[in-house]
């Protein structure tokens, strides 16, 4: 494998207000791995996380994505680069309540213009992979928190992206849903060859990892990329 | 539980609720704003047409008490204290301007109300309004040969915007003015004409259902969280009876903030009025009193009719203290009972079809005509949220923004519908109401008339002037082209009084179609066309073997008999009568109506210049257009704002799904098209439901008046574009929220 | 093992009497298990015997007159000791405190000796989780009963992080 890192932030610094949310923060993210990002709360991990998938705009410091810097790219440029190649899965409240489960997992594909069977195909197929395919028709509001994190697992997967991000995907869970959700979810992700950032607070969360790094007041702590 | 005890619970938990509704920090005190605004307005409506009554009486008095009293029965003999006034009434442009000549026959004439000394001859008195028109228009200054030596006072005008004038002179004679001892005259009712009455009472309720509409929904902004608030009561413990009181303490908090803004907004409108107002909406500020009875029925009603909504809004939302149970998402909502509303309004309105019956309107077929359209409406508003429920369900397929919206809809549509059916129900009523305007309009003008190029006038004089001076004058004043004059005399047939006019072919055509008319020519109208006819005056006339028959324009519908000689058929047997002129004005001459007028005036202050036109009629019409169509557009807006509200809430509600919608790279695009297509569906089927509601009631309505049945395009062209425009507005209001709510932070917010 | 590196690295911040040793042992990790005189010249012996400490003989006699001096041999052994993740396994708090205040009473680097250890924890726990995922359900089960208790260690490695600076202040004179 050749080994160039697939995301790379370096010296990120962010300010909220007067609130320093990351302070020279830096990162590498390597093709397929399992990166836990851990660290006590409102020590910086989700913004790092964001700022990771451009979704925030850190104030200096640079996110390079295969060589692209994410910092330089166009606010549209950046929505195109989420919607084909990365992934989420928040904590909740993230399915869109009025469309159906099925529909919520198409949604990707069809913001990249997939047609409406050939995406609800795909979607059915990673509902059953993640084994919620019997709630396909249900809305969210419908379903156990459970099954509803499995579909944003499917939902998060379902356009085969390089890199998901996973911000406490099983913090609203109990532990033998949460230990479910992580299962297939990592084994999914191992499958397809993502990438996985996973923000979490739990250390059995994080043992699905293959190395954490640690975010303190804003800095990283960073385990060596052992390989 | 003793009943002052109980008491005493209540208030207390109508006073939380009160207390609750502005403790929710700003979001509280939004809620409340848009309430009090909300209902504010609808009350500063209300508070107007509760005035109306007091203010036209006011008006209307003053009117009576400068109008001179003139006998009918009883001669009145020249003395010190009587005086000749002559009608010197004229109208600029659209209005009518209100004069007299004056012409004291002693030292003590009467004076009337507002005039403290009578202008001598060559003097004028003019109402403040005038004085100001004369000076913006000196046109209309060359009229009268008279200095302006005062005004009126306020206590001889109907309103400030009233325009008047009192002319000294010294011409009046018996013959050509009236003699009187005083002003002040008591009217016999004058008798509005059915239509005018219907077109009022339906006006009104096309204006009162938006407003009820709208103040029912606007005490239902912010329902969710005050729902939210209300579940964490039930889990301290209080019951489903309290928690609606609560409920009904917070809307009764907003309801009463909205009587004081209404009551402020109604006392602005007034001073508005005053200042701006034309024509009989023109009012001095004390003529606005709202009537108690009204004004107590608003103060309790308001409030009431906003619990009321309240509580049975919450009939549908079980509170519990886990959460909030939406029944309606379960029920499916059902139609019968929707269609009592709409089909009793037809029932009501079915009758009119016949047409509404001679004679000034008794009042109860007004009353069946306003009831049923109020029913009608209402149930339009009612038939809504059925219908979007049914064609939503319908619905699928098509893009990303679609879906979202489409499937939005499917979860909620009575938010949005609420919004929509205000819109609903006034374009509605607007389509209806205009489409019964256009009707009579095109009644009272007659179709095909070409106002732009030719109009065609009439000057009748009062004086005895020598038809030459009159001819010669008339032909000098620009822009007119053609002078004709007409003979007036009457002739009698089988004892009915028959009217005859003599002129040549070209002004005998503005009375009837006369194909092929020659000199020698005679017509007849509602009379027979042989035999011969007693002469008014003296001698007879036979009618010529060559009489035809015709029928008259449109205006002369009710003339009677009429006989129309070309002069050389007339021979000599009439006596050289009364004259009138008719003259075709080229439009295109800069205010030619208004030289041609001041040409009559000069010559005869009494002559009366009429168009083709029924003025009155006209411009009467023209002010419930008028106001209608400002009262709609003020609807529109209202509606918009309180749908802006609804978007707005609604995306702070879905905060977290936006900002996730974004994390995983939702074009802009598409959630302001689904933004879009939220607000536009539920406005579409209102509109396409209200176009037909509104067609239908305006076909109904022309039949009452008798008017051909047409489909008023442009009304549906008109309000369906400015509904177009409240949704595109809408969307571009709510935007900036949608940006605002799409900043990527809003992930972190829990 | 670890009352062997305590006593040793109490002796970083300068040399002792046996009897101070004890008491100062005490009060910063004994709690409820008090040391015995003897077992503190014991292991003073040994660590004598090994070149860890020296003594400084004073005028008098008995044994309350040694005074115990770190060597530098010691010290690299305090440090490497500190320095070191334990093996995860249960009941390691003891150790684990021990190890943090000796750190902090040095002038070490805590916050390194909690990361290290939260790291070979982490370590530890993936092995697991691993092996439960490859594995059937009694492996499952079997995993999942250390995989909570290294967790609680875990849980116990943040607060402990989180309070560094309340615990310095108590234990650095």
């Amino acid at each position: 494998m050749t080994e160039q890192p697939l995301l790379v932030a370096e010296g990120l610094h962010l300010h909220f207000g007067e609130t320093k949310a990351l302070d020279d923060a830096s990162l590498h993210i390597w093709p397929g791995e399992v990166v836990a990002l851990m660290g006590p709360s409102g020590s910086g991990k989700s913004t790092l996380l964001h700022c990771l998938a451009g979704i925030l705009q850190p104030d200096s410091g640079r996110v390079a994505y295969h060589g692209r810097d994410l910092t330089a790219m166009s606010d549209s440029e950046r929505s195109a680069l989420r919607r084909g190649e990365f992934g989420f899965v928040f904590q909740f409240g993230q399915l869109v309540p009025e469309l159906t489960c099925v529909e919520n997992v198409a949604l990707p594909l069809r913001l990249s213009g997939t047609g409406r069977r050939e995406a609800h195909r795909t979607a059915t197929d990673w509902l059953e992979r993640l084994e919620v395919g019997d709630v396909a028709g249900k809305r969210p509001g419908q379903v156990s928190g459970g099954q509803g994190q499995r579909v944003a697992v499917a939902r998060a997967l379902v356009s085969r992206p390089r890199v998901v991000f996973a911000d406490e995907p099983t913090g609203a869970l109990d532990s033998l849903n949460g230990e479910l959700v992580m299962k297939l979810f990592i084994t999914a992700a191992r499958d397809t060859g993502a990438a996985v950032v996973l923000v979490t607070h739990e250390a059995r969360v994080a043992a699905y990892s293959d190395r954490e790094a640690v975010v303190r007041d804003g800095r990283v702590r960073e385990q060596e990329h052992a390989r | 539980m003793t009943g002052r005890g109980r008491l005493r619970r209540w208030i207390f938990e109508l006073g939380l609720g009160a207390r609750m509704s502005v403790a929710g920090g700003r979001a509280g005190w939004a809620r409340l704003t848009l309430i009090a605004a909300g209902t504010g307005v609808g009350v500063a409506l209300l508070l107007c047409l509760a005035a109306l009554p007091a203010a036209l009486e006011a008006s209307g008095d003053r009117e009576s008490a400068r109008t001179e009293a003139v006998d009918s029965e009883r001669e009145v003999p020249r003395g010190d204290g009587t005086m000749l006034i002559g009608i010197a009434t004229t109208t600029f442009h659209d209005d009518a301007i209100h004069g007299r000549m004056l012409q004291p026959e002693g030292s003590r004439p009467p004076v009337p109300p507002g005039v403290t000394a009578l202008p001598k001859p060559g003097e004028m008195l003019v109402s403040p309004a005038l004085r100001r028109l004369i000076e913006d228009n000196p046109v209309l200054g060359r009229r009268w040969e008279a200095r302006i030596v005062g005004t009126i006072g306020d206590d001889g005008l109907t309103g400030p915007a009233d325009l008047a004038f009192y002319l000294g002179t010294d011409t009046l004679t018996e013959d050509t003015g009236r003699r009187i001892e005083a002003f002040g005259h008591s009217y016999t009712e004058e008798g509005v004409s059915p239509v005018m009455l219907l077109l009022t009472a339906v006006g009104m309720v096309v204006l009162l259902t938006p407003v009820m509409v709208f103040m029912a929904s606007a005490v239902r902004f912010g329902g969710e969280a005050r729902d939210k608030r209300l579940a964490a009561l039930r889990l301290v413990g209080s019951d489903a009876g309290m928690t609606r009181r609560i409920a009904a303490g917070e809307t009764l908090a907003g309801a009463v903030l909205g009587l004081l803004v209404g009551t402020v907004l109604a006392a602005g409108a007034a001073l508005l009025a005053h200042r701006y107002a034309t024509g009989p909406l023109s009012f001095y500020l004390s003529d606005m009193r709202p009537v108690p009875v009204l004004a107590a029925l608003i103060a309790l009603g308001v409030p009431a009719v906003a619990v009321l909504v309240t509580l049975s809004a919450m009939r549908r939302v079980v509170v519990e203290p886990l959460g909030v149970v939406r029944l309606s998402t379960t029920v499916r909502r059902r139609l019968w009972w929707r269609l009592i509303l709409p089909v009793a309004g037809i029932a009501l309105l079915w009758p009119l079809t016949n047409g509404l019956g001679e004679g000034p309107g008794s009042g109860a077929t007004e009353f069946q005509a306003a009831a049923g359209v109020a029913l009608l409406l209402i149930g339009l508003a009612l038939l809504l949220p059925w219908l979007v429920d049914a064609v939503v369900h319908r619905l699928g397929g098509g893009g990303v923004a679609w879906e979202l919206a489409v499937r939005r809809l499917q979860l909620d549509s009575g938010t949005a519908v609420r919004a929509v059916s205000g819109i609903a129900v006034s374009v509605a009523g607007v389509i209806a109401v205009q489409g019964l305007v256009s009707a009579i309009e095109t009644q009272v003008t007659g179709s095909g008339g070409t106002p732009a190029a030719v109009a065609r006038q009439q000057v009748l004089p009062q004086t005895d002037l020598p038809v030459g001076t009159w001819t010669t004058a008339l032909r000098e004043t620009p822009g007119v082209q053609t002078v004709e004059t007409v003979r007036i005399a009457r002739a009698g047939r089988d004892g009915s009084e028959v009217t005859v006019r003599i002129g040549s072919c070209a002004a005998l055509e503005g009375y009837a179609a006369l194909p092929g008319c020659t000199d020698g020519d005679a017509f007849a109208v509602n009379v027979a066309t042989t035999g011969v006819f007693t002469v008014e005056g003296g001698g007879q006339w036979t009618a010529p073997a060559s009489t035809r028959d015709v029928v008259p324009t449109d205006s002369l519908l009710d003339y009677g008999p009429l006989l129309l000689l070309t002069p050389a058929a007339a021979a000599d047997a009439f006596p050289a009568g009364e004259a009138r002129y008719t003259l075709t004005l080229d439009g295109r001459t800069p205010n030619a109506l208004e030289q041609l007028r001041n040409t009559a005036a000069r010559m005869d202050p009494q002559a009366l210049v009429y168009g083709a036109g029924n003025d009155a009629v006209a411009s009467a019409l023209r002010t419930i257009r008028q106001g209608l169509l400002a009262g709609t557009i003020a609807m529109l807006v209202l509606i918009g704002a309180s749908m802006v509200v609804n978007v707005a809430e609604q995306m702070r509600e879905r905060r977290r799904v936006l900002a996730v919608l974004v994390a995983f790279g939702t074009r802009r695009r598409t959630m302001s098209g689904s933004v879009l297509l939220q607000a536009a569906v539920p406005v579409l089927l209102g509109m396409t439901l209200a176009i037909g509601f509104g067609s239908g009631l305006a076909a109904i309505l022309m039949a009452a008046v008798q008017a051909p049945v047409t489909v008023d395009w442009f009304g549906i062209g008109t309000t369906s574009g400015m509904a177009a425009l409240v949704v595109l507005g809408t969307t571009a209001a709510a935007l900036p929220t949608l940006l605002r709510l799409t900043r990527p932070g809003n992930l972190r917010s829990e | 093992m670890s009352v062997t590196f305590a006593l040793l690295g109490l002796l970083e911040n300068g040399p002792r009497h046996g009897y101070d040793l004890k008491r100062t042992y005490d009060d910063t990790f004994g709690r409820d298990r008090a040391l015995h005189y003897g077992q503190v010249y014991s292991t003073m012996a040994r660590l004598l015997k090994n070149g860890l400490v020296e003594v400084e003989s004073e005028p008098g006699d008995g044994p309350e007159r040694k005074r115990y001096a770190i060597t530098h041999a010691g010290i690299t052994d305090v440090a490497e000791w500190i320095g070191r993740p334990e093996k995860p396994e249960p009941y390691l708090q003891s150790t684990l405190y021990t190890k943090v205040v000796l750190a902090l009473m040095t002038g070490r680097d805590a916050d390194e000796v909690l990361d290290s250890q939260r790291a070979e924890h982490l370590r530890m726990m993936r092995e697991l989780t691993r092996r439960k995922t490859d594995g059937d359900l009694a492996d499952e089960l079997i995993c999942d009963h250390a995989l909570f208790h290294l967790e609680a260690d875990l849980r116990w490695l943040e607060l402990t992080a989180a309070r560094l600076d309340r615990l310095a202040a108590r234990v650095r004179p």
